[in-house]
C-alpha cells in the first residue's frame, strides 16, 4: 500500500501524481525500485568540490543507523520504532501516519566521488552526508606549448 | 467522514481569522505526517518535523483550535546545484480541531530529533460514563 511522504493535502497529492506520471513513463526504471515507502525523504546536490545529501530522518535512533558507502553506491539504513508499540493496551491510534519500521534507501554515487572522504551529521534529524569529489577530477588547465 | 463528530455548530464571531483563508503562494508549506494517540488521560501527538529547532517552532492554540507552524533549517553550502528534490520547501504547517473534553491550559511539548511530541490531557471534570446500551 502506497504511503504517502507528506501527509495528504492538495500539494502532496500533485506531487505524488507527478511522480507515478514520471514511473509510468519510464521504461527501465533502477533495479532497486522506486522507495515506495519514501522514507527517509532525500535531497540530493552537488558543488564543484562535494556532493551533498540530506536525508530527513526525524526521531530515527542513532544506533540503528547505517550509512555505507560501498563500490559507488551509498546505502542508508534504520529503523524507527512507531510510539504505539510502547502504549498501554487501552490506547487507541486515531491517526497514524508517520513511517515506521525498518528502511533502507540506496543513492549512485558520481565516478568522481572519493570514498575516504566522507562525512555524515546527524542534527534535528537530517542526516547530512557530504561527499568530496576526487582531486583528480577536478577540471584542469593544459599549457599549450 | 471525521472520526470525531461535533454536535454543537461551531459559530465564528468575527470572520477575520477563519482558517479557510486563501493561501498565497508565500505561505505554501508541507504538511508534516503525524501520530495522534489517545488514552485514558488525554492525547498525544507526535509531528514529523524535520530540521526544525526548538526556536523556529510555533504553537499556537486559539480556542478549539491547535496550529503548528515550523520552518525547517535548510542550510546549503555556497553553490550548490540540486540534482533531485524530494523536500521542496522549509516550512511545515498543520492545523488540528480540538475536542471539548481536553485541556489546552495543560498542554505540553516537547521538540527532539526533528520529533514534535505534544501531550494534550484530559479535562479532570470530564469523566468517562459508560452508558448502558438497551436492546429495543
Amino acid at each position: 500500500m502506497y504511503r504517502s511522504l507528506f501527509a495528504r493535502d492538495m500539494f502532496a497529492e500533485m506531487d505524488r501524481l507527478q511522480r507515478e506520471m514520471q514511473q509510468a513513463y519510464d521504461l527501465s526504471p533502477t533495479i532497486r525500485g522506486f522507495a515506495r515507502h519514501g522514507f527517509p525523504a532525500i535531497n540530493v546536490g552537488g558543488t564543484p568540490q562535494s556532493i551533498e545529501i540530506y536525508a530527513f530522518a526525524p526521531g530515527v535512533d542513532p544506533a540503528t543507523l547505517e550509512v555505507n558507502l560501498e563500490r559507488g553506491l551509498l546505502s542508508i539504513a534504520g529503523e524507527r520504532k512507531s510510539p504505539l508499540a510502547s502504549a498501554d493496551a487501552k490506547a487507541t491510534a486515531h491517526i497514524n501516519e508517520r513511517f515506521d519500521g525498518r528502511f533502507s534507501r540506496a543513492i549512485t554515487l558520481p565516478d568522481d566521488a572519493d570514498p575516504d572522504a566522507v562525512n555524515a551529521q546527524l542534527r534535528d534529524g537530517v542526516l547530512r552526508i557530504s561527499v568530496q569529489r576526487r582531486a583528480s577530477a577536478q577540471p584542469r588547465r593544459i599549457a599549450v606549448q | 467522514m471525521r472520526n470525531d463528530v461535533q454536535t454543537s455548530p461551531r459559530v465564528s464571531p468575527s470572520t477575520a481569522h477563519t482558517p479557510q483563508q486563501a493561501t498565497r503562494y508565500s505561505d505554501v508549506a508541507l504538511t508534516p505526517p503525524v501520530d495522534v494517540i489517545e488514552d485514558t488521560n488525554g492525547i498525544t501527538l507526535y509531528a514529523d518535523l524535520p530540521g526544525v529547532h526548538r526556536d523556529k517552532l510555533n504553537l499556537q492554540i486559539e480556542s478549539d483550535t491547535l496550529t503548528i507552524e515550523a520552518e525547517s533549517d535548510l542550510s546549503v553550502p555556497e553553490g550548490l546545484t540540486s540534482s533531485h528534490t524530494e523536500v521542496g520547501l522549509a516550512r511545515f504547517r498543520r492545523v488540528f480541531t480540538l475536542s471539548k473534553e481536553l485541556d489546552t491550559e495543560r498542554v505540553s511539548a516537547e521538540l527532539s530529533q526533528g520529533v514534535l511530541t505534544l501531550r494534550i490531557p484530559k479535562a479532570q471534570h470530564a469523566q468517562a460514563r459508560r452508558i448502558e446500551v438497551q436492546l429495543a
